[in-house]
């Protein structure tokens, strides 16, 4: 019996067919890969937090420089009280662990509202710190997530032992337009960022100004022709380091009483 | 079929290179290059060829993403119903590039980054749609191989060229998967180190993959009289 191949019945038949074994063979790929990217994705994460400490790292010793630079790994509550703290070697699997925590997805899931500096929805969400030992000095490294021009931009931040001093910066961007907003990931502009520090009080604790405006302390200058990647920056840092120096106003008042 | 014994073959594969066939492998290296004579694929060509490797990368992921569409299309191609056929290449294009995608992030995430966006965009790489619609749905599995093959190839030579050239003057050095960037000049020659060189910063910018390319096609038709249009 010949079959119609442009009966609608056939079309249909055959798209279904054709929808199963590509899924499945997506689904078998991605699943098997996983672990690979994954790990993959861990160690980059560990050469970013480094790299906002200023030490250099290679996918195949970031393990054993994050191990040996990291003190502990602490997770906070958006109220800025402690959560938990981890030790030791990090474990991509142990979800308690604050290496884990995927601030990205929180981000996504948690978006605050259009001028909400204070971020009022991330109640349940944790959010890590990484305390670091570098040469008798300790750091404290603030990763965050935002929203640039086409798609999510995120960065590591390093402050010095008093919570105040910017010492590194380190930030990235998924889509941002190359030349322009792109540039944020650049050395030129995470080195102004170096030596300026927060500012005591909210909600604006660092500024990023709008092209060769003059900066003091707390702001640097923006990207050219990358307003809103820059804008995004500012956005989020002042965000995240609202809830962070909850956490290090605790800390200091901790270490004072 | 013709046999020919000057090309290093399988003999029980010989029918595979007829004189025929030999010309849609040879084919789209010069005559109809996807390039520099169909101009199609000129996007990715201009935005990843900074560095050889990246290049190296790109032409194979292209490679695996041509061949296994031209095949898997020819197979079907008595199955695939009219109607839909652009979905069906499509679907099976996308999955290749996908499948692509998650192996480089696996193995190679650090290339894989760099190539970013562009390794997606391979699904709406016109080479690699333009071949399935125009070749794979009318011909048997093993010319269809043999034109993924050279279109893959004729694309990757243009990349291959265009990146060396934008490479060696852009940063006076040459990668290699693997090997890293090589420098070749001694440091010394640098103006930074008080030297005479400075390297080409234009050459790492798109424009000047585009006339990378325009060169390659100028050297092209002034060999290949066949190239030119009349009037």
């Amino acid at each position: 019996m010949a079959i119609n191949k442009n009966g609608t019945g056939y079309t249909f038949g055959f798209a279904i067919v054709m929808v199963v074994v590509v899924g499945t063979a997506l689904a078998a790929t991605s699943i098997s890969l996983k672990p690979l990217q994954q790990a993959n994705a861990a160690d980059k994460k560990m050469m970013d937090i480094l790299g906002a400490i200023k030490v250099d790292s290679q996918r195949d010793n970031a393990k054993e420089l994050f191990a040996e630079y990291v003190a502990s790994r602490v997770a906070i509550d958006a109220s800025g009280a402690q959560v938990s703290v981890k030790q030791g070697e990090v474990s991509t699997t142990d979800a308690t662990d604050p290496f884990n925590i995927d601030i990205k997805k929180d981000y996504r899931s948690h978006k605050p509202a259009k001028g909400d500096l204070s971020w009022t929805n991330a109640d349940d969400l944790t959010f890590p710190v990484f305390e670091c030992q570098k040469e008798g000095q300790t750091y404290y490294v603030v990763p965050m997530v935002g929203s640039g021009l086409w798609g999510p931009i995120w960065g590591y931040v390093a402050l010095e032992g008093d919570m105040q001093t910017i010492y590194g910066a380190k930030f990235d961007h998924k889509t941002e337009t190359p030349g322009l907003g792109a540039e944020i990931k650049e050395s030129f502009f995470t080195e102004k960022f170096e030596g300026k520090t927060l500012a005591e009080m909210g909600p604006t604790y660092f500024s990023v100004l709008k092209g060769g405006a003059l900066t003091d302390l707390h702001s640097v200058d923006g990207i050219t022709g990358g307003t809103i990647t820059s804008k995004g920056v500012d956005e989020m840092l002042n965000r995240t380091m609202g809830i962070y120096l909850k956490y290090f106003n605790n800390a200091t008042q901790r270490a004072q009483r | 079929m013709s046999t020919d014994t000057n090309i290093a073959v399988e003999t029980k594969r010989e029918s595979l290179f007829s004189k025929k066939n030999r010309k849609l492998l040879k084919d789209p290296l010069d005559d109809s290059n996807p390039i520099t004579v169909q101009v199609l694929g000129i996007c990715s060509a201009l935005a990843i060829t900074v560095q050889l490797q990246q290049a190296v990368i790109m032409s194979l992921s292209v490679l695996f993403v041509m061949i296994g569409g031209n095949v898997i299309i020819s197979l079907l191609r008595n199955m695939v119903p009219d109607r839909i056929r652009i979905i069906v290449q499509l679907v099976v294009v996308a999955s290749l590039v996908i499948i692509v995608d998650q192996v480089l992030k696996a193995f190679q995430p650090d290339i894989s980054e760099k190539l970013s966006v562009f390794v997606g965009l391979i699904i709406t790489n016109c080479i690699i749609m333009g071949r399935l619609e125009a070749f794979a749905l009318g011909n048997k599995p093993g010319p269809s191989l043999l034109d993924a093959i050279g279109n893959a190839m004729g694309y990757a030579w243009i990349l291959l060229v265009v990146s060396i050239v934008r490479e060696i003057f852009g940063s006076g050095a040459i990668s290699l998967p693997g090997m890293g960037q090589v420098k070749f000049l001694p440091s010394s020659w640098f103006i930074s180190e008080g030297g005479f060189y400075e390297n080409n910063n234009l050459m790492i910018l798109p424009p000047m993959a585009l006339i990378t390319v325009g060169l390659i096609i100028w050297i092209q038709r002034s060999r290949n009289a066949a190239l030119i249009e009349e009037n």
